[in-house]
């Protein structure tokens, strides 16, 4: 099949983007989406064209470097799909892909469709974790966690950190991701302890990173990769809330 | 060169704990004074740094990906061993050393590997404090399978995304770090190579792959975690980034390569389709627990599978190895395959492929079982292949997936170069000739959370290291080595790209030092591998500047050292002049077709020092001794 491809070309963080159109020619319906890209940088490079950078590492899924709006939506139109993992059997001859980066303003573009998300991994520092230092834990069945919570748990740590919700996002909000990994933790009995000043430390820094807030639009759910579910955002807002409240500074009397 | 494998005397049973008490310990206070440079964040690198952080010392972590999260580890699905024995089916620390000595067909050291399977029991503990979902039990307990070389079910595994939760757990252990200003997270940069001052591995220089900027890191020790180098033959289970960059740059600057050769194909990954293809995708080993592996009896039966009757079915591995059947390690797995394919009983368009049929087991536990167990695979494979594993059995062939070899360590880590510790796939340590499914993760954090931080502690507090800082002449070489480098690589202005030249040479290591070896073959391919590095740095055409992200460039440099890289493996593969594990000489073979070792002349790891490009490295043997697992023939039957 034959493709007409426009693609946000940009060459760093300060210059000016704009759209580029290519060709992309005899397609194979069993190429990957990057795979089809790769094809057309190939011929680029031929006719001393630079290539179109993007983010991509394992193209199975699951490193989440991958990403970028086909025709507006993240990771383009195929449901719990990664564009590495979108095959070019969804689409067909004659058809015009618009290729653009992600668009927040906490993810600024890098090079043509690449960003950086490292405001993600701030989110994370700033609690996404249980603090447990090498050496002191105890023996692994003596924590018993009911199947039904390791398999909550697990949902929601199937997040890969893509960034795909924040760029569906109306609001440009990290709550899916947030939410996950407080979903992740919190349903945990090992993540009790921490589990309000969890929530609270990293709401706080994802408003410190420019993130809007969440207003329940679910277009979030509706792109992710890893089909986390939007609970994880009610579970999150539940545990703020009672965070707000009960986890207080300690008074100096009864420390 | 010298090889001093520093390996504990006296029973294995407590070499570990008296070569800890034997070390000397930094005092708590000057910990901070020490730098510490960990290149790499996958399980080996990112646990590393956090612990390292954790007791004081002042680390800095490296990686090239966008986020320390995404290193390749995030990929591994199947799961993580432990001699937990909490399915009370016999296992323990002992056995699960013999199975990997075993497995590894007896060419890894005895002592590294009982360690190994000591601290295993930690590993989980660990993780599980961490947060890390591991499959449960309806009542709470820690579920557990069995993988491809084992009798006991003693892996540990998080759905199909094992690698994913305990690369999470790690990472986020180091971002906590990196939160208390603990460690430095320097994400996109790349190391480019390494500075050794008065003998000492002090530092090193990397490419900010943003704006391009070469720089130095001056530290205390450098530890690489950087993972292993399937890559060079282009198409692989491994992610597209993987390399072999940090290692072979340092194997350039004095650090001795163990058994490059060693490679590991793996049995179930999804057919090669056509030449576009970027990378293979593999299907978790476990699949193999409920899966049969069959061909048709007759060669060049092109009927679809379900119109081919039971008895003219071939489920070989049932056939050959009655007692492990589609359980058999993978080195053993994955000749069978190609040995069917070779007789013509290939199945799919090309040929090369096997199939892994779901039939049985779906009869037998029903639908929604198989679904829980391997849904996401099944998903991915249809993904992928458009067809589904539920109705058609899937299509499998072996490839590449791990690499054995690796920077040479002794018992603690350190490599030739004094200060230079090699953690995780980048060094050769625990799995002799062949890994078993599994064990890769819990050699990552072994090494990361158990074993490193306290060998560095006990070089740190031995060492009296001078001062020195970036403007040091070894620094300054260094630093404008790698200049000089981008630059040549960008003014060559060749014909072809960069990809294509990786294509071709990985064409090459696949078919003559691939699953099969010969001599002639490999003499050939070192021939044909050194001319074409010669026509790369000719003819490659690498566009852009260098003071920009420029993915090409980016791999340029990566592929011309997998050029040099490959042509030490078949090298390596020619001097082994035995079977062994997924080193697989077709002249040393038994009269049934088994790796035929040669314990007299090859019971050694093989270590090369680098002498030059285009000059014949040097060789120093260190002779494997087996107190505990008496070599023999490994039989699966
Ligand atoms: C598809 C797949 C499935 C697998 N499944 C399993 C399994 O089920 N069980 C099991 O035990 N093993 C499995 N393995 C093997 C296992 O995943 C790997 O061996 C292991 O994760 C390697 O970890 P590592 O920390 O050594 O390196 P990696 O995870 O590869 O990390 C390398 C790190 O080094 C960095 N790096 C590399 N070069 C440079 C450079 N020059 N400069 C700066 N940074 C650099 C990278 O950015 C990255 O952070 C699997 C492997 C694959 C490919
Ligand atoms: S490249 Fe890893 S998720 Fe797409």
């Amino acid at each position: 099949m034959n493709l007409t491809l426009h693609v946000w070309r940009q060459k760093n963080e300060r210059a000016a983007g704009r759209m580029v159109r290519y060709d992309a020619r005899d397609v194979s319906e069993h190429m990957s989406f990057l795979e089809m890209l790769d094809v057309v940088n190939e011929g680029l490079i031929a006719k001393g064209e630079e290539p179109i950078a993007f983010d991509h590492d394992c193209r199975e899924g699951i490193c989440g470097s991958c990403g970028f709006m086909v025709n507006g939506i993240a990771h383009g139109p195929q449901p719990g799909t990664t564009i590495c993992q979108l095959h070019m059997r969804h689409f067909k001859n004659g058809d015009v892909l618009y290729l653009e980066p992600w668009r927040a303003k906490a993810f600024p573009v890098v090079r043509d469709l690449v960003v950086d998300r490292g405001a993600f991994d701030r989110i994370i520092a700033a609690g996404g974790f249980i603090s447990v230092s090498t050496g002191s834990a105890i023996d692994g069945n003596a924590i018993p966690v009911p199947k039904r919570n390791a398999d909550i748990s697990m949902d929601a740590a199937a997040c890969i950190g893509c960034g795909a919700c924040v760029a569906a996002c109306p609001n440009a909000a990290a709550a899916l991701f947030t939410g996950a990994k407080i979903t992740h933790l919190g349903v945990l009995p090992q993540g009790q302890p921490e589990r309000y000043n969890r929530v609270l430390k990293m709401a706080v820094q994802a408003k410190e990173e420019m993130f809007g807030n969440c207003t329940n639009i679910g277009e979030c759910e509706a792109v992710c990769p890893k089909l986390i579910p939007l609970e994880v955002i009610a579970r999150m807002n539940r545990d703020f809330i009672k965070g707000s409240l009960f986890d207080r500074p300690l008074s100096a009397a009864s420390e | 060169m010298q090889l001093d494998s520093k390996l504990p005397t006296g029973p294995i049973e407590t070499a570990w704990d008296r070569t800890k008490f034997d070390m000397k310990l930094v005092n708590p206070a000057n910990k901070r004074k020490y730098g510490v440079l960990v290149v790499g964040s996958g399980l080996a690198g990112a646990s590393a740094s956090a612990t390292l952080a954790e007791l004081g010392y002042n680390v800095s972590c490296f990686c090239f990906q966008d986020s320390p999260r995404r290193a390749h580890s995030i990929a591994a699905q199947g799961g993580i061993n432990a001699a937990k024995n909490y399915q009370n089916d016999g296992d323990s620390v002992y056995r699960l050393f013999y199975d990997t000595v075993k497995g590894g067909d007896f060419r890894a050291r005895e002592a590294n590997v009982y360690r190994l399977a000591q601290v295993s029991v930690n590993i989980i503990d660990q993780c599980v404090a961490q947060g890390v979902p591991f499959a449960r039990e309806y009542a709470g307990a820690l579920s557990n399978r069995s993988f491809g070389g084992a009798q006991v079910s003693r892996t540990f595994y998080a759905r199909g995304q094992t690698g994913q939760q305990l690369l999470l757990g790690a990472y986020q252990a180091l971002e906590r770090q990196i939160g208390a200003g603990n460690v430095k997270m320097y994400p996109r940069e790349e190391m480019l190579d390494l500075i050794v001052i008065d003998g000492n591995a002090r530092g090193i220089v990397t490419r900010n792959l943003i704006t391009g900027k070469i720089q130095t890191h001056i530290a205390d020790a450098v530890v690489l975690g950087t993972g292993g180098y399937g890559n060079v033959f282009y198409l692989s289970t491994n992610a597209k980034g993987s390399n072999a960059t940090a290692i072979w740059r340092a194997y350039k600057r004095g650090a001795a390569f163990a058994n490059p050769c060693y490679t590991q194909i793996h049995p179930t990954c999804i057919p090669v389709s056509g030449d576009y293809q970027s990378k293979l995708t593999l299907m978790s080993e476990s699949l193999r627990n409920d899966g049969r592996i069959w061909v048709p009896k007759q060669p060049g039966d092109k009927r679809p599978p379900h119109q081919i009757p039971e008895e003219e079915r071939d489920y070989y591995l049932e056939r050959r190895y009655p007692s492990f059947g589609n359980l058999v390690p993978r080195d053993v797995a994955s000749r069978n395959s190609k040995a069917v394919c070779d007789e013509g009983r290939g199945v799919g368009e090309t040929g090369l492929g096997v199939y892994l049929d779901f039939a049985d087991a779906i009869e037998r536990l029903g639908k929604q079982a198989i679904r829980e167990r391997y849904g996401n695979l099944i998903d991915m494979y249809e993904r992928i292949t458009g067809e589904n594993p539920y109705r058609s059995p899937m299509r499998i062939y072996p490839a590449i997936h791990y690499t054995m070899g690796g920077l040479w360590v002794d018992y603690r880590l350190m490599s030739t170069i004094p200060g230079l510790f090699v953690i995780g796939e980048a060094n050769f340590s625990d799995h002799g000739a062949n890994r078993l499914g599994a064990s890769a993760l819990m050699q990552g954090l072994s090494d990361g959370y158990f074993v490193l931080p306290y060998t560095l502690g006990d070089y740190l507090a031995n060492s009296k290291l001078g001062k020195a800082d970036g403007s040091h002449a070894e620094a300054r070489a260094a630093e404008s080595g790698v200049a000089d480098l981008t630059k040549r690589m960008l003014s060559i202005k060749g014909k072809r790209t960069v990809t294509s030249f990786h294509r071709e040479l990985g064409k090459i290591v696949w078919d003559y030092c691939g699953m099969a070896r010969n001599a002639p073959g490999l003499e050939k391919a070192a021939q044909t591998i050194a001319a074409l590095r010669e026509e790369y740095w000719n003819s490659v055409n690498v566009l852009g500047e260098g003071g920009e992200l420029n993915q090409s460039l980016e791999n340029a440099g990566r592929v011309a050292d997998f050029f040099e890289l490959a042509e030490l493996m078949c090298l390596d593969a020619r001097e082994r002049n035995e079977s062994c594990g997924g080193h697989f000489r077709e002249e040393y073979q038994t009269p049934d077709g088994e790796a035929q070792r040669d314990d007299e002349h090859y019971s050694h790891a093989a270590a090369w020092e680098f002498a030059g490009v285009g000059k014949r490295p040097v060789l120093h043997k260190e002779p494997l001794q087996f107190n505990y697992v008496h070599p023999s023939q490994r039989s699966y039957k």
